[in-house]
């Protein structure tokens, strides 16, 4: 039962489901609790012990109920009429030796499917990885069933003429064929599935964000979601820190005047964290606005943890878009927004100018403003004299430039002449880079 | 006494049938989890909607197993001070200051300081002895003698430093009081821990713990609860409520109703002597089920073919 246990358990890690050592043994004990009569019974005390998130549980509880199906095996004596009638006549089965052509005409289903779990085990079943490689170790399965033996015997009775016996045989083999594959298949979707998506996921977080496929933004929209909650538990400390230990002495005294200033109410001093807020100023024009998109999510998925985001959005003109983001699915807005903004030519100057004229109360000592663009402002003013203005004004100012570090500068582009008034110019065109930024400003905030 | 809790609960269709005896019908999932807590001794996390029954199972199991229900709100900023024990501060300053003059007169008669200091030191136990501590819901839960149930409710609620030191506890069920010692368990707690998933629990916590996840109920137990707890709606209305909550919840509102809003509604029906759902009397009552005006107004419309369909499905 234990090695049962113990792949079932490979199998769901597999499917990603997080089982540390410890769990496993956590789940021997609920199994042993509940006893292994009750499939349900076992599956819901596995479930509590092991999964921790709905989604780990749904997952779980797919790969129990796969991991433990098993097909109907087809019997050797279904094809007709005539074959019942022959076994009740004679069992005549002389000539008829291995086990396995024996479990097979005896119609012995969990005979035979007892063999196939250990010829399964021993040959590796749980190490399949491609879908190519289900015929392959199928037939190896098989070959340790004793099928070769079986076909020996299916030629020797050809040759003494009972071609009877020999024909049941013959179609319990395709039958057993089949259920092998089938079998192998199974154990590819138990051991398998998991690993492929981690790679995935794996190559996504890594990927360029301009080169992204529009089927991967849904999984990535995902990723996306984990990395944000996981920066956010990190992050979430409670508002006021209590410095215990540290007496406030005046108003201790202050409220004991009534007991002639015996401290029987003490005082103890506080400390505020403050929450960063964000304004993040997105170019989103042609490549950079993939980006845009992933940032802007990322923030959002972040509300609680920040005090405050602003959003703006610019290519020819600047616009507040901070309404139409938290109203709105995040996709269907960006879309919008792209279609108000549009893709004119991008001018970083006017755009500075528009930010300032309107926008610059939201802008303070406890403010981090997170410009997003690649600084080719197609040969208009740079205005850095406004960016100066933003850089005294606020706690921080971080630029994110799409472009890799070597295109800086060349053609049209003014990244050098802004650089100076930003605290931090960064490459960042993954979703690993962003994740490594937003981590950055939060811890830099507190 | 572990034992005999055990005792009591010998299988899960016994868990079953004793949650079912004080009022609360449970999942199968509800069960086997409480009979692997009392048999494992582990806590159990209980996650799901608002209104689902999470504080009602620890009532339950309370009533059901004879013990001591003790309750522990968490919320940001609770220390140890409020979860686990206090001295009680005001109460030794006074004793010092009344037994001043007394402590004074003892000292007197000697000497030398180090007679007096000698004498001092047999006072100092005095003042941090269990007569000043006051136990809070944690060391309450450890110091009843015939074992209790302890319900930690709205745990992510709490800050991470908290939820660390109540793993240190759920681990051994002990404490350690510097000036007392260590506090064991004399029967140890059967604990529930609910989340409402405001925030990410710790992977340590999530691995101590069976988690459990209560989601809504089934049409079929959602009618045998109702029915348990209000006997005097007739089966018809029954049917009928608990279909029209189920379609309800088939849609993407901001706040899909539970088990306990269902009840509000069935009382409330009760109390308007309804024999059968009709579009009048549930557009009146919408408000006793959805909690936001968006919702309302998204259901509003489509209260004519709810209606319609509930009454269909409770007639089969």
């Amino acid at each position: 039962m234990n090695d049962v246990l113990l792949r079932l358990l490979r199998a769901a890690r597999g499917a990603g489901v997080r089982i540390s050592t410890g769990e496993v043994l956590d789940a021997f004990q609920a199994a042993e609790a509940v006893g292994y009569s009750d499939r349900l019974a076992l599956r819901d005390a596995l479930t509590l012990s092991l999964a921790k998130t709905v989604d780990e549980r749904a997952a779980f509880e797919a790969t129990f109920d796969t991991y433990f199906r098993r097909e109907a095996l087809g019997s050797a004596t279904q094809p007709g009429a005539d074959g019942r009638a022959a076994s009740g006549e004679s069992p005549d089965l002389e000539g008829v030796e291995s086990p396995l052509a024996q479990r097979l005409l005896s119609d012995d289903q969990a005979g035979v499917a007892a063999m196939m779990e250990a010829a399964g085990e021993a040959a590796g079943a749980s190490n399949i990885r491609l879908f190519t490689q289900t015929n392959l170790f199928a037939r190896r399965m098989l070959d340790r069933m004793g099928l070769p033996e079986l076909e020996r015997e299916i030629t020797a009775l050809r040759e003494l003429g009972r071609e009877e016996l020999a024909a049941r045989l013959e179609a319990a083999r395709k039958a057993l064929g089949d259920q092998a594959r089938a079998y192998m298949e199974r154990q590819l979707t138990l051991f398998a599935a998991g690993a492929a998506k981690e790679l995935r996921e794996n190559v996504l977080r890594n990927v360029k964000l301009s080169q992204l496929d529009r089927r991967d933004y849904q999984r990535m929209r995902g990723l996306v979601r984990d990395m944000a909650l996981r920066i956010a538990s990190r992050y979430s400390r409670p508002k006021k820190v209590d410095l215990r230990g540290h007496l406030d002495i005046r108003r201790t005294l202050r409220r004991n005047m009534a007991h002639d200033a015996i401290p029987f109410r003490t005082v103890w001093k506080r400390k505020k964290v403050e929450k960063p807020k964000i304004v993040a100023i997105c170019d989103v024009s042609g490549s950079v606005a993939s980006v845009a998109r992933f940032l802007l999510m990322f923030l959002y998925a972040l509300t609680d943890t920040l005090a405050g985001i602003r959003s703006f959005a610019f290519s020819s003109k600047l616009v507040d878009v901070s309404a139409t983001l938290e109203e709105e699915d995040i996709d269907e807005a960006i879309t919008k927004i792209l279609n108000d903004v549009g893709f004119g030519s991008t001018n970083y100057g006017r755009c500075l100018e528009i930010f300032c004229d309107t926008h610059l109360k939201h802008v303070d000592r406890r403010t981090t403003i997170i410009v997003l663009g690649d600084g080719r402002g197609n040969r208009n003013p740079a205005r850095t004299d406004l960016m100066k203005q933003l850089f005294d004004r606020s706690a921080r100012v971080i630029w994110l430039n799409p472009e890799p570090q070597p295109l800086w500068g060349t053609g049209d582009s003014d990244i050098f002449k802004y650089m100076p008034y930003c605290h931090l110019v960064t490459t960042c065109n993954t979703v690993a880079s962003l994740e490594r930024v937003v981590d950055d400003i939060l811890r830099a905030a507190q | 006494m572990k034992q005999s809790l055990e005792l009591l609960l010998p299988s899960i269709q016994s868990v079953d049938a004793g949650l079912s005896s004080v009022g609360y019908i449970p999942s199968r999932q509800i069960s086997t989890a409480l009979f692997l807590a009392v048999r494992l001794q582990k806590p159990i996390l209980v996650e799901g909607p608002a209104g689902v029954g999470k504080t009602e199972l620890a009532k339950a199991t309370a009533q059901h197993l004879g013990l001591p229900l003790i309750r522990m709100q968490c919320y940001d900023g609770l220390d140890e001070s409020k979860a686990l024990y206090e001295w009680k501060y005001g109460k030794q300053l006074l004793y010092t200051q009344i037994l001043k003059d007394k402590m004074g007169e003892q000292l007197r008669e000697f000497s030398s300081l180090d007679g007096a200091l000698d004498k001092l030191n047999e006072f100092d136990d005095l003042f941090f002895s269990e007569r000043f501590l006051e136990p809070r819901p944690l060391l309450q839960s450890l110091k009843q003698p015939g074992g209790a149930v302890l319900l930690v409710d709205e745990v992510d609620k709490a800050d991470e430093e908290f939820e660390a030191f109540l793993l240190e506890i759920l681990s051994d069920y002990q404490v350690t009081i510097p000036e007392l010692g260590t506090i064991s368990a004399i029967v140890p707690p059967i604990v529930l821990l609910t989340s409402n998933a405001s925030r990410d629990l710790g992977d340590a916590m999530k691995r101590r713990c069976l988690h459990l996840h209560i989601g809504y109920p089934e049409a079929k137990l959602e009618e045998r609860i109702v029915h348990t707890r209000l006997p005097q709606v007739e089966a018809q209305l029954l049917r009928q409520i608990v279909s029209f909550v189920q379609q309800l919840r088939s849609m993407d509102l901001r706040k899909l109703p539970s088990v306990s809003e269902t009840l509000d509604w069935a009382r409330a029906l009760l109390l308007l002597h309804a024999s059968h759902l009709d579009v009048d009397i549930v557009r009146d009552t919408l408000n006793v089920l959805l909690k936001f005006e968006q919702d309302m107004e998204a259901v509003g419309k489509q209260v004519l073919e709810f209606v319609e369909k509930a009454k269909a499905e409770a007639a089969l």
